[in-house]
Formats: C-alpha cells, structure tokens, sequence
C-alpha cells in the first residue's frame, strides 16, 4: 500500500488515539507542574468615626479571575506536587528514616501515607492475582479439556460469566455474598464460630476478599486462551511419552506446560497490565477505609465537590511511570516476535 | 482425545468432574443467588436471622403475601428512574461500536496491507496506549473539557470511549484482515480498482466474522466501563453502571438496597444474553489477540 493511500485510510483512527489519548497524556503531565492560583489578597482599611481605622484582608475577587483568565491551567510549581504529602512525600520519607523508631513503626508509617498505601495495595494485589489466574486458568482448561463434549459448551458458558459482567457490578454482587449479613459471611461467621467476624472491620480479610475477586474475574480470560492452546496439542508427542511410561503429571510438566508456554507469558503480561488498574472492587466493595490502589487515588481527586486536578495529575503521572515499567518486557517480547518474522 | 478419556482412571475422572462442578459453582452461583434474592425484600436478601430465609423469602411472604416481590424493580426502574440510564447506556454503546468499528477498519485494513516498518510502531504505540489505565487520561480531559464546556454530555463521552476502544480493535482487526488473502484485494487493483474501491467491494464482503468480534469487545468496553462514564457524564445524563454506584451513595443510608440489587440484575440479563448468543465469537476473539500476542 502507497504511503499516500496509507495515510487517508489510518487517519480517522490516528486523529482519535492523537486527540483522546497522546494529548491527554501531555495534558495530564502540563496539569502536574501547575497548582491553583493563590487567591489575590488585597488589604483595605476602613476608618470609622467611633473605633478609628481598621486593616481587613479581603480576596480581591477581580485580580483572582484575571489571573485565571490569563493562565487557566494554574501557577507553574515544578515538582513540588510529586513531592508533597498526597504523592512521594519526601519530607514525610526522611523523617520516618531518621526517626530512631524500630523498622516494623517506620515501615507502618510510610504505609499510612496515601500515595504509598494505594501503591503498597496495588502492587500486592497485582503480584498476587496473576500467578492465581495463570494457575486457577490452567487447571480449569485441563479439566474441561477431560470432560465429556457434550457438556463443554455449556461449562464455557458459565465460565465467561465472571469474566464478561461489569466489574463494578461483579464486585458488588460477590460483596454481597461476602458481607457479615450475606450468606458467605454468615458462613464464615459460622464456621470460625465468630459472629463479630466482619469483612469492614478487617484490613487483612479485605485485602483477600479484594484478591479473591480479582482472581475470580479473570481466571476465564486464562482459561478460555489455555483451552485454545490445548486444542493444538501436538498428539503423537503425547503419545510417545505414554509409550516411554511417562505419567500424567510428567506429560503435564513436560509436554502440555512448555507448549502452552508462550500463551502463559501472553496471559502474565496481560494480567500484570490489567491488575496494575485495579479499581472496582473498591468502589464495589467500598473497601477504601482498609485498601485504596493507584487508580482509586485518582477517582478520588477527581470526584467530589472540589476536583483537585492537579493532584490527581501528579498521581495519573507516577501511575502512568508504573504502568511503563510493567509494559517494558511486553515491549520486549512484541520486538523479538517482529525480529523473528523478518 | 478419546482415546485419553477411555485410558483414564475412575479416580482421576471423579477428580475432574467435581473440580469442574465447584468452579461452576464458584462462576455462576453469584449470580443466581443475587438473581433470586432481587425479588426478595432486604431482610431477606441478607439475612442475618436465618439463611433459609433468603431462598423461601419468609420476611417476603409477611410483607407481601407471596415469597416474591418486584418492588426492587419497580423503585429501581420507577421511582429511580432507572430507564433514563439504560437508555443513556444503549446510546452510548451503539454510536461507541459503530464508530469504533468504522475508523478501526480502516486503520486495520491499512495495517495489515502496508508493508512499511512504520506499520509496527504503530501497532508498539497503540500497545502502549492500551496499557494506559483509562482512569489516568480522565485526569487529562477534564480542564479541557471544562474549558470547552463539552463536560457532562453524551457525544464527549462516546468520542473518548471509541479513543480508548481503538488500540484494542486496531489489534484484532489487524490481526483478522491478516488472514484475508492479500491476493483478493492485489487482484481487484489489477482490474483497475483504488484501494478504496478493492477494501469497498472485495473485502467488507469477506470482513464480518471479525468485525462482529470485535464489535463484541468494544460493546462490552463501553457497556462495562465506569471509571470514564463516571467522571466525564453529568448526573442526568448518567449511564446504568455510574447510576448503580450513585445509588449505593444514597440506597445504603434510605435502607433501599434492594433497588441497587434490581439495577445490578437488570445490567446483567443484557449480558447474559450476549454471552449466550455470542459465545463462540468471544471465545475466538479472545484466542485471536493472544495468538497474535
């Protein structure tokens, strides 16, 4: 195809991705640098005949819009976003360190600082839930590889489910479940013997009920690709290592893993990009008093009666740092598949 | 295959078919319960009394006379006015497929008939973008937005979502027209066709297996998002799933709950249906992207 023929053709959709993603993104880091203007304070004083003359400080509410009119984006500040409390905190940051306090009390600290507690949750939440998907995706898609093929269709019905509701939605409805009235927690409760056990009330069983549903959200995406990896698998191989005696397991681990290896690299990156946005089962489970991640962070900026944008910018920008790091070995993998087809 | 099912043990067969019924249990018993606890009253649905009580709904039959009710539905639909959001949410998701489907095979198509080295920057960037949490841009819209006084309004909302849509569907349709012969299209130019014309007669003929796939995908993004309809949608304009979190704001103070718990249901039947007609295009979708990777 002609350059020329090229450009018209991919145009409409480069203009959207330029105009609602790359601007933005340069949008988001201009907004980091730029705080609120400082309202004009303007002294007047007023005299009385009876109490003599005195100064007021009143905003000076003419000088105030000017000076927004004239810079709508706010007062150049540099990096001291990044670095006040609500992000990296560095001030916060050395102190904790050069108190004399035992490792566990400054560990708790920086812990209790919002940027590194959203940070702290995401990271734990990511690095947790994808090895659970990877494995849980690939049990399932052994097992209904097993199955009768009557009643395979209907058991990849049921397994989209998870995968295909509305997160928001999907959380809530587990929530539910889980709640000390709901029928799980009444179980747990229950089980544990317990009636005070509460999902609120509890930071750790939060930050597993929070894993649980991201692994039960996104076990059918692993499951689903591993089953379609499984359908290509090479058979006479299989049957040659049942003839040299290998057993189940062994044509598991050394046959069926390292085929499908390539697709279980695709789903862990895939996975490490999509928990790193963790967000729903937040607000589903309104867990934010126990766990809060990186993109809650911004939500919470941005919502509300006063939208702090410039916050929420400095955090969009650290996330989008993260998300880079993570993306790093995807880049890698997607270069060294282009190389190879040259 | 078959062959492996007959060699394999009892035990082993248990094993597998108990394995599948749990996590069916775990996939789908969510739904149900929430399901048949909508037409329950909230005493019921969480029962802190008697679990028993939210399957016979016994709380239910004192208040109402029978064991189910739609009261949930009728507040959540009525009295809250949650026909106005499904509306709002239709909308958006079909201006959202169709344009998205339109630009992205265009672009698709390009892609995948270029030759150039600069095709796969192109796809590197749109991977990058995909892996930009939506969340994160919204934080880039809004002065903007607000400058322009285009917060708060539909068509904003269905341009930013079909943005966001297009580095996934640029990958799959590039990935689909991939396996469309280029000797289809390299043929009609021989005749004397323009790409455009070759792309117009011979290839949208032969494209729509993938473009219904992916037009899948891009429905559920638009269908599924929050973090984008949330932020960038004033309160009357509000789509299902922002309006299902609003009502958790005010339903878990009036003690309504159970009108949250209708909303929930009704944004899932549409799925469900979805998923029961569509299921073999999800599936071959979601293979399509990781094969290609």
């Amino acid at each position: 195809m002609r350059h020329k023929t090229f450009f018209w053709f991919f145009l409409p959709t480069a203009s959207a991705m330029l105009l609602f993603i790359a601007f933005p993104i340069i949008s988001v880091i201009t907004q980091s640098v730029h705080a609120p203007h400082k309202a004009v304070l303007i002294e007047v004083e007023t005299c009385t005949p009876l109490t003599g003359c005195k100064i007021q400080t009143t905003i000076d509410q003419e000088a105030t819009r000017k000076q927004k009119e004239v810079n709508p984006l706010g007062r150049f500040v540099g990096l001291d976003i990044f670095f006040d409390r609500g992000h990296l905190a560095i001030h916060e940051l050395v102190d904790i360190f050069k108190s004399s306090e035992n490792w566990s009390s400054k560990y708790n600290q920086i812990f209790n600082l919002p940027f590194y507690r959203a940070m702290g949750f995401t990271i734990t939440f990511t690095f947790l839930v994808t090895p659970f998907v990877v494995i849980l995706g690939l049990l399932i898609a052994l097992a209904v590889n097993a199955i009768h093929s009557k009643i395979k269709g209907l058991v990849i019905f049921f397994s989209l489910l998870p995968f295909v509701i509305t997160p928001l939605i999907g959380a809530l409805v587990l929530f539910w479940m889980i709640d000390s009235r709901g029928i799980l927690g009444n179980l747990v409760q229950w089980l544990v013997n317990d009636p005070t056990l509460s999902l609120k009330a509890s930071t750790g069983l939060m930050w597993i009920s929070l894993i649980i549903y991201g692994i039960w959200h996104a076990a059918p995406f692993a499951f689903v690709i591993f089953y379609a990896g499984l359908q290509t698998l090479p058979n006479d191989q299989i049957e040659a290592a049942r003839i040299d005696g290998a057993s189940r397991y062994q044509q598991v681990r050394y046959i069926v893993v390292p085929h499908l290896f390539p697709l279980i690299t695709f789903v862990a990156l895939i996975q490490l990009m999509d928990n790193f946005r963790v967000f729903e089962p937040i607000v589903g489970f309104n867990a934010s008093a126990h766990a809060t991640s990186l993109s809650w962070f911004i939500f919470n900026d941005l919502s509300g009666e006063t939208r702090q944008l410039s916050a929420a910018a400095a955090s969009s920008v650290l996330t989008i740092v993260g998300v880079s790091i993570l993306l790093f070995p995807v880049l890698l993998r997607t270069w060294k598949d282009f190389r190879e087809k040259k | 295959m078959n062959s492996n099912l007959q060699k394999r043990p009892i035990t082993l067969q248990i094993l597998i078919y108990s394995f599948i019924a749990i996590w069916l249990i775990i996939a789908a018993f969510p739904f149900l319960w929430t399901f048949w606890g909508s037409f329950k009253v909230e005493l019921d649905f969480f029962s802190i009394a008697d679990w028993k009580y939210a399957i016979f709904g016994e709380r239910t039959k004192i208040e109402y006379g029978k064991s189910f009710t739609g009261t949930g539905y009728e507040g959540a639909w009525i009295k809250e006015q949650f026909w106005k959001n499904s509306i709002n949410t239709f909308i958006i998701c079909f201006f959202v497929v169709c344009t998205s489907l339109t630009i992205g095979t265009l672009g698709g198509y390009a892609l995948s008939r270029s030759n150039y080295r600069y095709t796969f920057w192109l796809l590197v960037i749109a991977l990058i973008f995909r892996a930009m949490p939506p969340i994160t841009l919204v934080a880039g819209y809004m002065l903007p937005f607000f400058e322009w006084n285009i917060w708060g309004i539909l068509p904003t909302t269905i341009i930013v979502l079909v943005a966001i849509n297009q580095p996934f569907t640029l990958w799959m349709l590039h990935s689909f027209f991939q396996n469309i012969p280029k000797e289809l299209d390299e043929s009609a130019k021989v005749d004397g066709c323009t790409q455009f014309e070759a792309f117009r007669f011979v290839i949208i003929p032969a494209m729509w297996p993938g473009v219904i796939t992916t037009g899948l995908f891009s429905f559920l993004l638009a269908y599924n998002d929050f973090a984008v309809t949330s932020m960038l949608l004033s309160e009357n304009n509000r789509t299902m799933v922002p309006a299902i979190a609003a009502f958790l704001g005010t339903t878990y103070t009036e003690g309504n709950i159970m009108f949250a718990v209708a909303a929930v249901v009704s944004t899932t039947i549409p799925l469900f249906l979805l998923v029961m007609f569509f299921q073999k295009q999800i599936v071959s979708g979601l293979t399509a992207g990781a094969v290609k990777g």
